[in-house]
């Protein structure tokens, strides 16, 4: 099976449907002639021409405010919002437009608007190129928010997205476009070529939106995690020696509770963590989801590992990010209380 | 013949007919790698050929002003035309010596940052008059909105470039305490505000500043900065919107480069007309200037600085010029435009062309130039030094990363302090 880096899974997802399906476009700042800043769209301009893979001007309103439009007029955009920091202009037609749209007229209209926007921090990107807004738009109802963490995850849930009938906010954490990553910006960066999930299959697949995916089985504790959070939690637990069952909750709406309280029933300790910042972040959903099913099952307090509440700090990125060392205090207080 | 010669151009042809297979139009680039740099879709108007008004002229008035070319300086290097400044060779040489201090500081940094020493850098290649002149032409109270290449504006307005220096090298002594990307600087004492990185956001913020100064009875005004491509942003015209509605006295600044990273100012709304134009049709008065022309830039600069403070509104400029730079340091041109086409950019050098207009009126020479160059390289070279001990990247002082808990609100919150308490247990 080909070897694929996120970058080329995702290319990969956009060429299929594009081949597949001439409803398909894609659009957004610099993603055609150039291939897009992190090359995410290369050749796809090429391949399928300057109206198909368009490059708009610099107005994220009027990028996913024509998405919905063309939706409407039966096309299947595909929109890439530079950085996931830069998509606010564009909050007004995700949240009180596109998220609504079926709703408010009773199911007439659609719009099967993609947004792809890259997030996460770790890159030296500052406060401007490190956010991971995942909780603004699980928060919205009528979106469906997908965080892939592998590149196999990330060309299935795409194709899956594309293929929706409902509006999907896609986040690329953009510090695995080349490699798993644990947390440790000085240890040898690591290839997705030596990962099982960077095998991707050429064509057509889809990964199901709504589904989590046990990444590790274990008995101890259940991590709760997904993006860049997948890795450190693995690296974390095994510092520890502890058996923790990892689960990547790769869709934050819809939510598998149905995975989650399995593995909390199992194993009645419970870790949430990802890069965000934690107060209101997505973390406090899981959290109270978890507790609302399984209290009878807990051993111990849920405990978060997040980003601070704080902006991202250019010169403190790593004292920021939610480590190894913030994951392990976490397990710790987690298996240590009664 | 130099594009200073041509007569005004005619309302243009697209300028290259490209029929797509269906009905949607997308605007082409002039030319890709490869191909010859190709400039035929500048629209000029020859140096000294448009009136001046007087500063209280309607805003629509001004659309010949917004459509054609406003240039003092011609291709034989005199000034010409009712846009000369008639300004004092002290004047304009504090203006070279400004722009060669902003180039020197950039080609430092650009090898800095090639060397690995600093993260990242944005140059201002071919853009110095932009910041210079402008700067040069406002009052030193006056509030400026920069953008990401402005940095001659901290420059002329004396900013020390050593400070500049720290806040690229997020060392010990950066202005920004560790949490912003290199470039993003500010300078509250210097009247220029906090760059932001999220694109057009200040303009809506300026004429906010320029109608508190209205409210307030002050002579103090505002001036903000964007790229070309920025305009296509929301926050672009509801700023226009606002400038009209309260005539606020604020200049707004279209620096119009023609590349918004790889994308050609054709998908910004260029090809149609200029961005000028934008101007009067919401009530704002318009410039369109030729920004490599120092003069033009500076006269510009202050017939709407006139207008502003004097009460009869705000002023859209838009700066006609060429990134000669990369986007960023983490941007190759060399991808999407022709290698070299800066030297063909019809406007030419805006450094070139005031040394030739200050050697044509018998006030420099090039001997004089070459020391000045070294001199700012000297200068560049020392400051360097001076802020590399306070910290680097690899080596030196660090900020202490509890820095990162403070600023968040006036007063620390009981959870992040908290978090502070974590992080040093995580620390230890």
């Amino acid at each position: 099976m080909p070897k694929m880096n996120m970058v080329q899974a995702l290319n990969s997802a956009m060429d299929t449907m594009l081949a597949r399906d001439n409803a398909v476009v894609v659009l957004g700042q610099d993603v055609g002639y150039f291939g897009g800043v992190f090359k995410v769209t290369e050749g796809l301009q090429r391949k399928y021409g300057a109206q198909r893979v368009l490059d708009t001007p610099i107005a994220e309103s009027g990028m996913v405010g024509a998405a919905i439009g063309m939706a409407v007029n039966g096309l299947r955009p595909v929109v890439e919002i530079q950085f996931a920091d830069y998509i606010y202009p564009a909050y007004d037609q995700i949240a009180s437009e596109l998220a609504r749209l079926r709703y408010r007229s009773a199911g007439e209209f659609f719009a099967p608007v993609t947004v792809r926007t890259p997030c996460g921090g770790g890159i030296r990107g500052g406060q401007t190129h490190s956010q991971s807004p995942e909780a603004l738009f699980a928060h919205v109802a009528g979106l469906k928010v997908v965080m892939p963490s592998n590149p196999y995850d990330a060309k299935g849930l795409l194709i899956a997205a594309i293929e929706d009938n409902d509006p999907v906010i896609f986040f690329e954490p953009k510090r695995l476009y080349n490699g798993p990553f644990a947390g440790e910006p000085e240890a040898p960066a690591e290839s997705w070529s030596a990962h099982p999930k960077g095998e991707v299959p050429d064509g057509y697949y889809t990964v199901p939106i709504g589904k989590a995916d046990v990444v590790k089985h274990g008995e101890d504790v259940t991590i709760v995690c997904y993006g860049t959070l997948v890795f450190v939690a693995e690296a974390a637990a095994k510092k520890l020696g502890i058996d923790a069952e990892i689960i990547d909750v790769r869709t934050m709406v819809p939510l598998d509770m149905e995975t989650i309280s399995n593995s909390l029933q199992k194993t009645g300790r419970c870790v949430v963590a990802h890069e965000a910042t934690r107060f209101g972040g997505f973390g406090a959903e899981l959290v109270a989801s978890i507790q609302e099913e399984c209290f009878w099952h807990l051993q111990a307090p849920i405990v978060r590992a997040t980003g601070w509440d704080t902006p991202y700090p250019l010169a403190f990125e790593w004292q920021y990010f939610p480590g190894p060392a913030r994951l392990m205090h976490a397990l710790k207080t987690v298996m240590e209380a009664s | 013949m130099s594009i200073l010669d041509r007569p005004a151009s005619a309302p243009l042809e697209p300028f290259r007919a490209v029929r797509m297979t269906n009905n949607l139009h997308v605007p082409p680039s002039p030319a890709r790698p490869g191909e010859a740099p190709d400039f035929s879709y500048l629209r000029v108007t020859p140096p000294g050929a448009l009136e001046r008004p007087i500063v209280t002229v309607s805003a629509t008035e001004t659309l010949p002003l917004a459509t054609g070319l406003v240039g003092v300086l011609n291709s034989e290097h005199r000034a010409v035309g009712p846009w000369d400044p008639r300004l004092d060779p002290q004047t304009l040489l504090a203006g070279l010596r400004f722009m060669l201090l902003t180039r020197a500081f950039d080609e430092r940094m650009q090898r800095t940052h090639r060397q690995g020493r600093i993260s990242f850098y944005v140059r201002c290649l071919g853009e110095e008059a932009v910041s210079v002149a402008q700067c040069m032409a406002l009052r030193d109270t006056d509030m400026l909105f920069p953008s990401y290449r402005n940095q001659g504006l901290f420059i002329t307005r004396g900013k020390p470039i050593g400070d500049l220096m720290c806040q690229l090298l997020t060392n010990t002594r950066d202005m920004c305490k560790g949490r912003q990307l290199p470039v993003f600087y500010h300078w509250a004492a210097g009247n220029l505000f906090s760059l932001s990185g999220n694109l057009a956001t200040q303009l809506p913020q300026a004429v906010g500043w320029a109608m508190a100064s209205a409210i307030k009875g002050e002579d103090r005004i505002a001036a903000a900065w964007t790229g070309e491509g920025s305009t296509a942003e929301g926050d672009f015209h509801q700023a226009l919107t606002f400038a009209a509605v309260y005539r606020a006295p604020v200049i707004l600044n279209v620096v119009n480069n023609q590349w918004a990273i790889s994308t050609f100012q054709g998908v910004a709304g260029g090809a149609a007309q200029t961005f000028a134009a934008r101007g009067p049709g919401y009530g704002v008065a318009a410039l369109r200037v030729d920004g490599n022309d120092f003069l033009a830039v500076y006269s510009a600069t202050k017939w709407a600085e006139e207008r502003a403070r004097g009460g009869t509104g705000s002023t859209l400029i838009e700066l006609v010029t060429y990134r000669g730079a990369a986007h960023s340091t983490s941007d190759d041109p060399t991808r999407y435009r022709p290698t070299e086409d800066y030297r063909h950019w019809p406007l030419g050098d805006p450094i070139e062309r005031l040394k030739a207009h200050l050697v044509t009126l018998g006030e420099w020479s090039d001997a004089q130039h070459a020391a000045l160059v070294s001199e700012l390289d000297d200068q560049v070279a020392s400051s360097w030094k001076d802020a590399a001990q306070y910290g680097t990247l690899s080596e030196g002082p660090r900020l202490d990363s509890a820095l990162m808990f403070e600023d968040v609100f006036e007063s620390m919150p009981q959870h992040l302090v908290r978090q502070r308490e974590l992080l040093q247990a995580e620390q230890d």
